[in-house]
């Protein structure tokens, strides 16, 4: 009875493994016979299902956690309380120990696999091609895997491409059921090993925790790793482009424009690269976003937390919330086509010179796009100033705005200070708007009512389009990145920084 | 109509039987109904509060006597949904009448909450508040005089006259509650309510308070609520037992905790319930 029951899990599992290999073979059958058919024109990529290998694992660690189970309850006698953990983790410790390793390993091999194939490639290519300068090669290496792949004839495909190609196919496949036979042996393994230390005694569920919170670790880690990435390679691109404009002279350089020369002898060929202008654009445009925004936003926020009457703030504070739900493209729109006309017009009237793209025109709608950001942090600070503050100061006698201006503000300042400093490293990077209303004009000017442009507007410019990526235009767009990135990095971090401190006061 | 269930012992028939000649009614409530949405948290509530007396609310979690210590600031202005029928005077002047302004009437009734709270700012700025937003002082000396009296009077200035430009709450919980009976006592209030202001607080700076409270009396009238029976017997003059939102004993304190009328008061004080 005992035995057959062992069977009876062991055989549905395996036949749920059996299943999902035999699904793959499937698919693959026909493609490896198409592979045959040879010529030139008959190249095909060949079939790997990596698609049916994931759910191969996922249904392998299914079975696994099925099997867990019902093995856990049988070595208890059917007895849940003589279990250190419920049944279902063992499940979940057999599903681990089957699917875990299985899938690390197929990650593995996703990263691995082609570099190995492509250094196997081009080892095996004729001498005349495999001693090329490096650069050539990785242009040879491309059109390899294009035609490998049955696509790209752009450049001529010679005997030996075609040769080198079909190699690549090959071993690709061979990598492909050598990944899938490891896989297996993998999950067949772990399978063995969990479900052989199921005991009435094991501490599963610990097991499990704890595997979970590792995997927790990893995924938040994820973001962090890829910030450092960003960073890195923004860095590089940085320094390379410092090396062709000095640092002092880009950070520090008055005038911005960015040509490289066609030719050599062109006039004015050299280009400038003073980041100046566009860090005074940028500026220009956040100052005036922010006396939009701040007392708007700070006004609403203390009307929304103690003047309005609940069922009205139901609505309003949604409603502006709104606001920060618009894409930045409808704003460029409004600013491009309602506010910067309707400057440029009263301008006119009262006798201005406006531009008909104008720092004020992008400012004031970002300023718009900004308010909720304000007013909705503040919002949150001023609600956590404790009710009693407020009872405290009426009792004495102290009318609403009394109460607003001489506690509730001053306590959360340091809240509404931190909100704004993440207000205004969000105008500081933001683009669209700008790109579509205040122009692309590198001037250093103070005027609100002539075109400016920011650095995030520039950056786009500079990579919108063909560009060959070594050139000192090009690179630029980076060390603008590098800078804006760790202006926005300080402001956050001093912001967060006010933020917290605040939280402690009360707590 | 509420006054039915109050019949059987009226308790202003024996407030007034007891009543000594000198005494003068400070505030009064009459036949005061308060509802919170459709909780009807007070019923049909009448009491007197006598000049430089200390009176004190007893009763069971809930039975409404922080509504009633609310009401007689018009703190419960700031509940929304909160309903107050009924008549309610300060020296005569009907208090929920359309010509009074509430924030005068704040002035003259100051408040001291069952938590300490002062505000996040410095001893000396916690004092002088009540005062600079009522124009009590011309100069700064005016002011520095009335922050130390009233520091003075609740025994605290010994305590941090070096300190004063140091923050509020940076002071011990018993201290912070004498800072804000000194700022509540810093705008000369004529009354006085006090919402538990012991229940956070250790033995001796109960003591202490309890201390101060008696000396605050000669020149304030006092309202104190409080679940300390011992506290009650000792600080006030005249107890007012409340139940499920009914005044339902008023007298003497001695009265009230040597010979109770109502089998209720004398269930909850003997600590059968509540
Ligand atoms: N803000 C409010 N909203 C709705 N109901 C309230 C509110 N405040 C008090 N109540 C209700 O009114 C009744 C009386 O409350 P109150 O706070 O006056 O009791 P209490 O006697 O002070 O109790 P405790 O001794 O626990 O402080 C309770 O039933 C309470 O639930
Ligand atoms: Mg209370």
């Amino acid at each position: 009875m005992r035995y057959e029951r062992t069977g009876g899990g062991f055989n549905l599992a395996a036949l749920l493994l059996a299943a999902g290999f035999s699904l793959i073979a499937f698919h693959a059958g026909p493609a490896l016979a198409l592979d045959t058919a040879g010529g030139t024109a008959g190249l095909t990529a060949p079939f790997r299902p990596i698609y049916l290998v994931l759910a191969a694992i996922l249904v392998a660690a299914l079975a696994g956690f099925y099997m867990g189970r019902t093995q856990s309850l049988r070595t208890a006698g059917g007895q849940i309380r003589d279990l250190h953990s419920l049944p279902s983790y063992y499940g979940f410790y057999v599903a681990l120990w089957c699917g875990l390793p299985a899938f690390v390993l197929f990650v593995a091999w996703m990263i691995v696999e082609p570099g190995i194939v492509d250094d196997m490639v081009l080892a095996g290519l004729p001498s005349s091609l495999s001693e090329l300068p490096p650069q050539r090669l990785g242009l040879i290496l491309n059109d390899i895997h294009n035609l490998a792949a049955g696509e790209g004839f752009a450049r001529v495909a010679d005997e030996q491409m075609v040769a080198a190609a079909r190699h690549y196919n090959a071993l690709r496949e061979i990598g492909f059921w050598a990944m899938v036979a490891a896989i297996a042996a993998f999950a067949a393994g772990g399978l063995y090993h969990g479900r052989a230390r199921i005991a009435p005694a094991l501490r599963a569920r610990n097991g499990v925790e704890r595997t979970i919170t590792v995997m927790m670790i990893v995924c938040s880690t994820v973001s962090i790793f890829v910030t450092i990435g960003i960073v890195l390679s923004l860095l590089f691109e940085a320094i390379r482009f410092f090396q062709l404009v000095p640092f002092w002279d880009f950070l520090f350089g008055l005038e911005w424009s960015p040509q490289t020369a066609i030719r050599k002898d062109q006039v004015g060929s050299a280009g400038a690269f003073g980041a100046i202008p566009l860090f005074a654009g940028t500026l220009l445009i956040t100052f005036i976003a922010m006396c939009v925004a701040v007392p708007i936003g700070l006004m609403s926020a203390i009307y929304l937390s103690e003047y309005c009457p609940r069922h009205l703030r139901g609505i309003i504070k949604p409603a502006l919330e709104i606001l920060a739900g618009v894409p930045t493209v409808v704003y460029g729109f409004f600013a491009a086509l309602v506010v910067a006309p309707f400057f440029r017009d009263t301008g006119m009237v009262i006798g201005l010179d406006v531009a008909s793209e104008s720092a004020l025109a992008a400012g004031m709608v970002m300023g718009i796009m900004i308010i909720p950001f304000v007013s909705s942090l503040s919002d949150d600070v001023i609600n956590a100033v404790p009710q009693a503050m407020r009872d405290g100061s009426y009792a004495l006698g102290a009318t609403r705005s009394e109460t607003v201006r001489q506690v509730i503000v001053p306590a959360a300042l340091p809240g509404i200070v931190g909100g704004i400093l993440l207000a205004v490293s969000r105008a500081i990077g933001e683009t669209m708007i700008v790109v579509m209303a205040a122009g692309l004009a590198a001037n250093l000017t103070a005027n609100p009512l002539e075109a400016v442009t920011t650095v995030t507007v520039q950056m786009v410019t500079l990579l919108v389009g063909d560009q060959e990526f070594d050139s000192a235009k090009t690179l630029a767009a980076f060390a603008l990145g590098l800078v804006l990135f760790f202006i926005t990095l300080g402001l956050n971090v001093f912001a967060l920084r006010i933020v917290r401190k605040y939280r402690e006061i009360y707590d | 109509m509420a006054n039915t269930q109050l019949q059987d012992a009226d308790p202003r028939d024996g407030a007034v039987s007891s009543r000594p000649a000198a005494r003068r009614t400070k505030m009064a409530a009459r036949d005061v109904n308060v509802f919170y949405g459709d909780t009807h948290a007070l019923k049909g509530v009448d009491l007197d509060v006598y000049e430089h007396e200390v009176t004190a609310f007893i009763g069971p979690s809930g039975c409404g006597k922080s509504t009633l210590l609310r009401c007689l600031n018009r703190m419960n202005d700031m509940i929304e949904g909160c309903r107050v029928s009924g008549e309610m005077t300060l020296d005569g002047r009907d208090i929920y009448s359309r010509d009074i302004d509430v924030v005068q009437l704040r002035a003259e009734i100051g408040m001291v909450f069952q938590k300490p709270n002062p505000f996040p700012k410095s001893i000396y700025d916690n004092v002088a508040y009540g005062p600079r937003i009522h124009g009590l002082a011309r100069t700064k000396s005016d002011l520095d005089e009335i922050v130390l009296t009233s520091l003075e009077k609740t025994g605290l200035l010994d305590e941090v006259h070096d300190r004063l430009d140091q923050p509020g709450t940076g002071l011990s919980g018993g201290q912070q509650q004498r800072l804000c009976i000194a700022r509540a006592i810093a705008v000369s209030p004529k009354v006085i309510l006090m919402d538990e202001p012991c229940s956070a607080l250790d033995p001796i700076a109960t003591a202490r308070i309890e201390e101060l409270i008696d000396e605050l009396r000669e020149n304030y009238t006092i309202v104190i609520v409080t679940h300390n029976m011992q506290q009650a017997a000792r600080v006030s003059q005249r107890t007012a037992f409340f139940h499920l939102g009914s005044l339902i004993e008023m007298d003497e304190t001695e009265q009230v905790f040597t010979s109770p009328k109502n089998e209720h008061t004398q269930g909850y004080i003997t600590g059968r319930y509540g």
